[in-house]
Formats: C-alpha cells, sequence, structure tokens
C-alpha cells in the first residue's frame, strides 16, 4: 500500500516495537522489495531459448583492506554484459552509514537497489532507536537481507557484497564477506569479491603490511586494482584519459571519507611512474 | 426502561477538548525557534532516554509535548512514511507540509472516532536552503494545523510563551541568541515571579542545521551545549 499526502497513516505505521524497514517493507510495500518483480519469473518461458535468464550487467571487482585505525575500500568503475562493457562510471562502494561501509560485485540493477535498502535499514534503526547498530549487528542484518535474496541467486541473478567498517566497540577496523546463502565470515587483514578477486587477493598478499598508514593502504588498494584489471577483463583499471578513477573510501573513528579524485589521479601517477621505471631499467 | 442521557454533539467535543488540554497542560513546552542558519529545538527533559525532539528525515525534524507513548507512536509513524516515501520516490520527495497532512488526518480522526483524544501536541519542522524557505507546522489534539513563521512554541504555557519568544525574535539571529531566548523562556516563571535558570544537563536541545550536506538534525549536549549556551552569573 501506498501513503498519499493527507491520508491518515494506518494503524501498521504507529505500531511500537519494530525498527527493521525490510521487514517494515515486506509487509507494507512487497512490491517494492529488490527483486520483487523476478519472483514470479518461474516458468521456462520466461528464460530466452537457451533456457537462460535474461542478461543484466554485471558488476565487477571490490575489495577491503585494514590498516591500523581503520580500513579502506575500494571498487573499479566497469559493468559488464557478457563481453560487453555496459557502463563505464559505476559505483560499487558506497557509505552504509558514518561508520561502515558496503561494497557490491554481482548482478548490478540488483545490487544498487540492496544497497540502498541496506543504508535506508541501517538509517532507520538509528532514527527509531536512537542508537546506532553495532558492527556485527549490522554485517548480520545484511546477512538477513541477503538470504531473502537466494531465489534469485540461484537463478543467476547472485550479488556478493563485502561489508567493512570501523567497530567503535573494539577500536579497530573490520571486513565481512558474505556468499550467496547469506554466510557471513570475518576476514582478516584484507578480501577481494567479484570477477577479478583473484589477481586482486594476489596483489594484496605481497603488498599488505600490518603498519600501513592510510595513505599507503589507498595506494595498495588502487594497486590491487589496477593488477586485477590487468588480468580480468570485466575488471576496470584507472582510465588516465577520461579521468575515471576506482571509488575508493576510508573508514575510521572520524567516520566514512572518500578519497577524492585528485587524490586518486595523484596515486595513479606514482604507481604508473612506478612501473614504467621498473622496466626501462637495465 | 431506560434511555441513555441525551449530550449534545457540541458538549461531546468539549469534554475531549478540555480533556486532551489538561493532558497537554501537565507537560513542560517545547520551544521551536529558527536562526540565521537553521532551527533549533529546546525543552526541560532531564532524561537522557526519552526524547520530546527527534529526528524524522534528512531535513524534516519532530517536537512533541504530552503523554510519551502517543507521541513516540507519531513520531515512529513519521519516520516510517518519510523513509517509505523516499525510498518509493526519492529523498527529495519528502517534505514537512505532507507529513503534516498525515499528522493532522491522523489526530483528527483519533479525536472524533476513538472513545480518548490523543493528549498531544506536536511540530513539524523542514529546514529549507534558505531562512525564507523553511517551515514550522504546529498540530494540535484535534487536527488542526497551522503554519507558523520564526517561532512555535507547544506545551503547558504555550500562548504566554509564544509571547515572549515573539516579542524578542528577529529574523537572522545567530544560534546562541536564540537559545539562550528560548531558555530564559523555558525558565521563567509565571507573570512577576522569578525565573529559574536551567542547566544544560536539564534540557534536551536539538537543531536542524541548514549547512549539513545530508542529514541536518543534530542533538546538542555536553560541552558542547555549554559553549552555546550563555554564561550564568
Amino acid at each position: 500500500m501506498r501513503v498519499e499526502d493527507g491520508g491518515p497513516l494506518p494503524a501498521a505505521f504507529t505500531t511500537l516495537g519494530r525498527s527493521s524497514f525490510v521487514d517494515f517493507l515486506a509487509d507494507q510495500a512487497p512490491d517494492l522489495l529488490p527483486g520483487a518483480a523476478f519472483s514470479g519469473m518461474t516458468a521456462p518461458h520466461d528464460r530466452d531459448r537457451h533456457g537462460r535468464d535474461p542478461e543484466a550487467p554485471h558488476a565487477t571487482t571490490v575489495l577491503a583492506l585494514t590498516f591500523p585505525g581503520g580500513v579502506v575500500m575500494a571498487g573499479d568503475r566497469r559493468a559488464t554484459m557478457g563481453t560487453y562493457i555496459a557502463h563505464r562510471e559505476m559505483q560499487k562502494v558506497f557509505p552504509a552509514d558514518d561508520f561502515s561501509a558496503v561494497a557490491v560485485a554481482g548482478t548490478a540493477g540488483l545490487a544498487v537497489e540492496l544497497v540502498r535498502l541496506f543504508q535506508l535499514e541501517l538509517e532507520h534503526y538509528e532514527k527509531i532507536e536512537g542508537a546506532l547498530l553495532s558492527l556485527d549487528g549490522k554485517a548480520n542484518r545484511l546477512s538477513t537481507m541477503l538470504r531473502a535474496q537466494l531465489p534469485l541467486a540461484m537463478r543467476g541473478l547472485a550479488v556478493v557484497p563485502l561489508f567493512a567498517g570501523y567497530d567503535l566497540d573494539r577500536g579497530e577496523g573490520r571486513i565481512f564477506s558474505y556468499d550467496v546463502t547469506g554466510g557471513r565470515y570475518a576476514e582478516r587483514e584484507h578480501h577481494a569479491v567479484g570477477s577479478g578477486a583473484v589477481f586482486a587477493r594476489g596483489s594484496l598478499k605481497k603488498r599488505w603490511r600490518p603498519d600501513l598508514s592510510a595513505q599507503e593502504a589507498v595506494a595498495v588498494a588502487v594497486e590491487a586494482l589496477m593488477d586485477a584489471a590487468d588480468d580480468d577483463a570485466a575488471t576496470a583499471g584507472p582510465d588516465q584519459v577520461r579521468r575515471i578513477w576506482p571509488v575508493v573510501a576510508t573508514v575510521t573513528a572520524s567516520g566514512y571519507l572518500a578519497v577524492s579524485d585528485t587524490e586518486l589521479a595523484e596515486v595513479v601517477r606514482v604507481l604508473v611512474a612506478q612501473r614504467t621505471a621498473a622496466r626501462s631499467e637495465g | 426502561m431506560t434511555f441513555p442521557f441525551y449530550v449534545s454533539p457540541e458538549q461531546v467535543m468539549k469534554d475531549r477538548a478540555d480533556y486532551a488540554r489538561k493532558g497537554i497542560a501537565r507537560g513542560r513546552s517545547v520551544v521551536v525557534i529558527a536562526y540565521d542558519d537553521g532551527i533549533a529545538f529546546a525543552t526541560e527533559n532531564p532524561s537522557r532516554a526519552l526524547h520530546k525532539v527527534g529526528e524524522i528525515y534528512d531535513r524534516i525534524a519532530f517536537a512533541a509535548v504530552g503523554k510519551y507513548n502517543e507521541f513516540e507512536a507519531l513520531r515512529v509513524a513519521g519516520v516510517r512514511y518519510a523513509d517509505l516515501r523516499g525510498y518509493a520516490y526519492d529523498r527529495a520527495d519528502v517534505n514537512a507540509r505532507g507529513l503534516a497532512n498525515s499528522y493532522a488526518q491522523t489526530m483528527g480522526a483519533v479525536f472524533t472516532t476513538e472513545s480518548k483524544p490523543l493528549e498531544v501536541e506536536v511540530v513539524v519542522a523542514e529546514v529549507g536552503p534558505t531562512a525564507e524557505r523553511d517551515e514550522l507546522y504546529r498540530l494540535s489534539y484535534d487536527g488542526a494545523v497551522a503554519e507558523e513563521r520564526g517561532v512555535v512554541v507547544v506545551g503547558g504555557e504555550a500562548e504566554r510563551l509564544q509571547q515572549t519568544v515573539t516579542q524578542e525574535w528577529a529574523p537572522g539571529m545567530a544560534l546562541p541568541d536564540v537559545l539562550g531566548l528560548a531558555v530564559r523562556a523555558l525558565g521563567a516563571g509565571p507573570e512577576g515571579s522569578a525565573g529559574r535558570s536551567l542547566a544544560s544537563a536539564a534540557l534536551e536541545v536539538a537543531v536542524l542545521d541548514r549547512t549539513r550536506p545530508r542529514r541536518a538534525f543534530r542533538r546538542l549536549t555536553g560541552d558542547l551545549l555549554d559553549d552555546l549556551l550563555p554564561a550564568r552569573g
């Protein structure tokens, strides 16, 4: 149902004791849940003549790594549809709330919708309860939301997020990865998901150190994405001609902060210069 | 055979209004007052957990007096209304006017159909890009809505406080000045008697700050509030 201007608020709105927006939405406007439109599409005739679901843009590599005092999250900008580049400037890293970030890989349309709902879920809880959820609480909410997407994941429309944030109780940055069934895993040090994740993880393993500064951690993240782009066609490296940089953000005790394009341009310039110099030596 | 007493509709409505007014008069007033960079809310409230002022949406806040359980239900309904609308359409499509309308309908329906009216008075405020586009709505227990400029006071001594505050208020005042004015008014005794001086710990103060990027609502507590309040001699 919809509340239009001027109507009295239905009883479900004034009932106290529930602080989840997702549950409220499921009751009041289930058609607005991510993927709701697909739930009726089960018959084979909805698929194309090869028996596949309609092809949809796919978001690729995202990663996160910790450093003393926080966590860095980064994602490339490419969305692909088969061998075709669907979008060059996709955003895959988002603030979940003031102290956490969420990044997504998988079916782009559903992923972005899931992020929008997750952001709202955290804000809604904060407004109704007057308190922030714990970092584990936020990670668990995302898990529950993901579990509801399982039927879609089984049809090939999977969304795999990466969640990271600053744990105000423990005073450190933490990373959580997920699988399509809603399984939630606390990751140490660093993690990557998406098509280029294998290469990004290799790069992170070599470059990550326990004593990285925030700036160094940003450079490590960008370098890992460049390495992923080098070997995975679905991942984009920094585009120096169009000046499209990866989306990179830090989350620390002072909150979520997106790294500016100027800083990223400089990080990329230094990395490219280093690699060029390494080749011309000898 | 017994006949029920005839009670005229005028009398029924009058009794209900008296009942609601009595309930509201028991509560401490809330002063909502505009300043150059936003809208400030101040009330006497020693509780740190049971708030009378709350965030509804990016640029919208809620203040209420009366029975806590009743206005808390309205506040939660407002948050749900705003979040649902913003999710179905866009964040920019949530406005105070629509919410005030829904509250008015809800409160009006309870007043005429339920056995007891809501013992609450509510203010819905929206901070605009400029002070001229700020919106303040006062809603009464019977669903009556009034749009106000600059200052709204609800609660026990609303009329008297509204007069004192409005006399001294001028557009474009700074935050410390309006807070000083609001706190003086809240502490002032009835005509002729000496006023009380309220400590920051006994106050609930919040602002809708125009200059903040998305969510304009912020509570002011502790040292932050002490710095803004005029020093007491």
